[in-house]
């Protein structure tokens, strides 16, 4: 017995594996160019394909079914590019149409098969919701190839790839073939629904798409630590829910796996040192409390200064952005001082303020005396 | 078992209810390119309709529909607030937001609610076949439950779009100007969207939430590529929907399938026909303004 959980759970912890390994690093493409929900109408419209790939095989056959499963997905995928290059029909209701119609003929065709072939084949459901412990063996051999394709294609297409991410329009001019790349993404993301099909099931492997790129891309300024990051961090949220699941029979392993997903990429989102907004929060208080109001001072007198004009006055959003924060407080504080004055401009502008007498020769003051401390490069 | 009770009528009589109303509110959705919303909605209810059981036992009826109304509204807020940050754009936002929810309410539902009536099956795929079975008397007439739900469902949702038809077509098609004008466009698509949750959570019992989607996005759809002017467009969408029942349930007994299923697909042929049409027509009306062929290559 324990050895039979072992070899299960080999099977499922490889095969989380590979789902996280390839719907990350696609999801990162998918996620920067603003495709995210193109995997959420291609899994759903991969349910009809694994019902016709069933009734092909006559039997639950990973191979036959992952070959429907692309099939439908890449007729809904022209589908959704016909009615948007030829109809005024926008992005969002193409890929909602196609979505609710392709699950439809799904649900359709999973009651025509279990209606007809009884019970033994219920475990067609499984493909909704995913259900790791029924991974076996064989099923792993068809995804392996299909993660192989996948990585070896974006492998070798990597530099159009990466300028089609970023600049379409450019590579687009330099004549690289704009279409077929995008023809050939939305083909692998296809690739990567059919993959997590087994575990993850239809409904929510939309998720697995788009939570590793999400997250990776809050900690990554570059393409390739992005991808490479976001494929770790698909195959650290299947393993770990395929773990769980599997240990905890009766819980589906989609669901799991999704939490799991969305929790690193919650966690990414506060926490990521450069874009995370936690970070972001503290170094805003820091930049706060670390400036002064003569600093504040400094800056308007600086102005006046450039401007030739001691009563200059000096938009409360330009000293905003260049402080980098709300400085309101701080120019009030100055006002209370008897330093600035708030001064009308153009009726509709934003807030103004200018220098009084004091404020002008508090400020060469403090002027002077950071020269003498800092040297003039200050 | 009569009248409003007889399996077929009450099995018809639900599935135009929900298509009317799915519909009805889905137009404005389509107009202002937020469908993939009725998606991250539809899915994100399961989260309240679970919570809701668990807290009060129920499985219908109006604190349910209350409940899940405002897990669906939730799910825009999240959505929202995850976009305002600017770390991630809407699309990625609503993608991470529907899968978590609706996986949360699976987990629930999976541990706490396991031999109850409340599966997720039957959430996501809806089991119309048996809403005649649930009934209450009405003024001495037998209702089923579904059915009144949705009825009221309808009602509230005309109330609301015949009330604030200026204010809605205004914030669809002009939110900038309706907010000059002191309209509200914002909280005016809070409201419309805690109405589709509430339809949603009303519908779920005979369609499930994912096919009540379809509903929701492909009649507009269709009615959107066949007319310009908008009370056109809802009627249509309204007429495409309430016509989807019934030839999706012949098709449902003809084939022995899902009737939900089949009622949501039934949606499709009329769109790819209204697209038909479209691309039939723009064939024309190019032969007649252009009789020398363009020079430039097809693209």
């Amino acid at each position: 017995m324990g050895l039979l959980a072992d070899y299960t759970l080999q099977n499922v912890m490889l095969g989380a594996a590979l789902i996280g390994v390839i719907s990350g690093v696609l999801g990162a493409f998918a996620v920067l160019r603003r495709q995210s929900l193109l995997g959420d109408a291609l899994a759903h419209a991969a349910l009809p394909g694994v019902c016709i790939g069933f009734m092909l095989a006559g039997a639950r056959e990973m191979g036959s079914i992952m070959g429907g499963a692309l099939f439908t997905g890449v007729v809904a995928a022209l589908l959704m590019v016909a009615l948007t290059r030829n109809t005024r029909l926008k992005t969002d209701a193409a890929l909602a149409a196609t979505l609710s119609l392709g699950f439809a003929l799904g649900v359709v065709l999973l009651t025509w098969i279990q209606r007809r072939s009884g019970a033994s084949q219920a475990g067609l459901d499984s493909f909704l919701f995913g259900q790791a412990a029924a991974t076996t063996r064989a099923d792993l051999y068809p995804m392996m190839i299909l993660v192989g394709v996948a990585l070896v294609g974006v492998a070798l297409l990597w530099k159009p790839l990466k300028l089609m991410t970023f600049d379409p329009i450019f590579a687009a001019v330099t004549g690289l073939p704009v279409q077929w790349l995008e023809r050939l993404l939305t083909a692998m993301i296809a690739l990567a629904v059919v993959t997590g099909l087994q575990m993850v099931g239809v409904v929510l492997m939309t998720a697995m798409i788009i939570a590793p790129g999400a997250a990776a891309r809050q900690w990554c300024g570059s393409l390739l630590g992005m991808v490479i990051l976001s494929a770790l961090l698909g195959a650290l949220a299947g393993i770990g829910g395929g773990l769980v699941s599997a240990l905890a029979p009766g819980l589906s392993t989609g669901p799991v796996v999704v939490l799991l997903a969305t929790l690193l990429a919650l966690l990414s989102l506060l926490l990521a040192p450069r874009r995370g907004l936690i970070p972001a929060w503290w170094r805003r208080r820091h930049r706060r409390s670390h400036t002064s109001t003569d600093r504040i001072l400094q800056t308007l007198y600086d102005l006046a200064r450039e401007h030739g004009d001691w009563h200059y006055r000096v938009e409360q959003g330009a000293v905003d952005a260049y402080h980098g924060m709300i400085t309101e407080p701080q120019l009030s504080a100055l006002a209370d001082r008897g330093l600035v004055v708030p001064a009308q401009h153009m009726p509709d502008e934003g807030r103004h303020w200018q220098l009084t007498e004091t404020g002008v020769a508090h400020a060469a003051e403090y002027a002077q005396r950071r020269r003498r401390r800092f040297g003039n490069g200050a | 078992m009569s009248g409003l009770a007889d399996p077929t009528i009450a099995i018809l009589l639900t599935g135009m209810l929900v298509g009317m109303s799915a519909s009805l509110l889905g137009s404005f959705l389509v107009l202002r390119g937020n469908s993939m919303l009725a998606d991250a909605i539809s899915h994100s209810i399961l989260f309240g309709i679970a919570l809701a059981w668990l807290l009060t036992g129920q499985t219908s009826g109006p604190v349910q529909i209350v409940g899940a109304a405002l897990s669906g509204v939730l799910a825009v807020y999240l959505i929202e607030t995850l976009t305002r940050t600017r770390r991630l754009r809407d699309d990625a936002a609503i993608g991470l937001v529907f899968p978590a929810l609706f996986s949360a309410g699976v987990i629930l539902i999976n541990v706490f609610a396991r031999d109850v009536h409340l599966d997720e099956h039957t959430v996501l795929l809806g089991e119309i076949g048996f809403v005649w079975l649930d009934t209450l008397v009405l003024g001495g007439i037998e209702v089923p439950r579904a059915m009144l739900a949705m009825a009221v469902m309808l009602m509230l949702d005309a109330a609301f779009v015949l009330a604030f038809y200026k204010a809605l077509k205004l914030a669809t098609f002009d939110p900038d100007l309706a907010r000059a004008l002191g309209l509200a466009p914002g909280l005016i698509f809070y409201v419309h969207l805690s109405l589709l949750s509430g339809t949603a959570v009303a519908a779920f019992d005979a369609v499930g939430v994912v096919l009540f989607i379809t509903f929701v996005v492909v009649p507009p759809a269709t009615a959107y590529l066949l007319t310009r002017r908008l009370p056109s467009m809802i009627l249509l969408a309204m007429a495409l929907a309430a016509a989807s029942a019934p030839l999706g349930y012949a098709l449902a007994v003809w084939l022995d399938v899902s009737i939900g299923g089949a009622m949501a697909l039934a949606t499709g042929p009329f769109l790819l026909l209204a697209y038909a049409w479209r691309r039939w027509r723009a064939g024309r009306q190019k032969r007649s303004t252009q009789p020398v062929q363009s020079p430039s290559a097809p693209a």
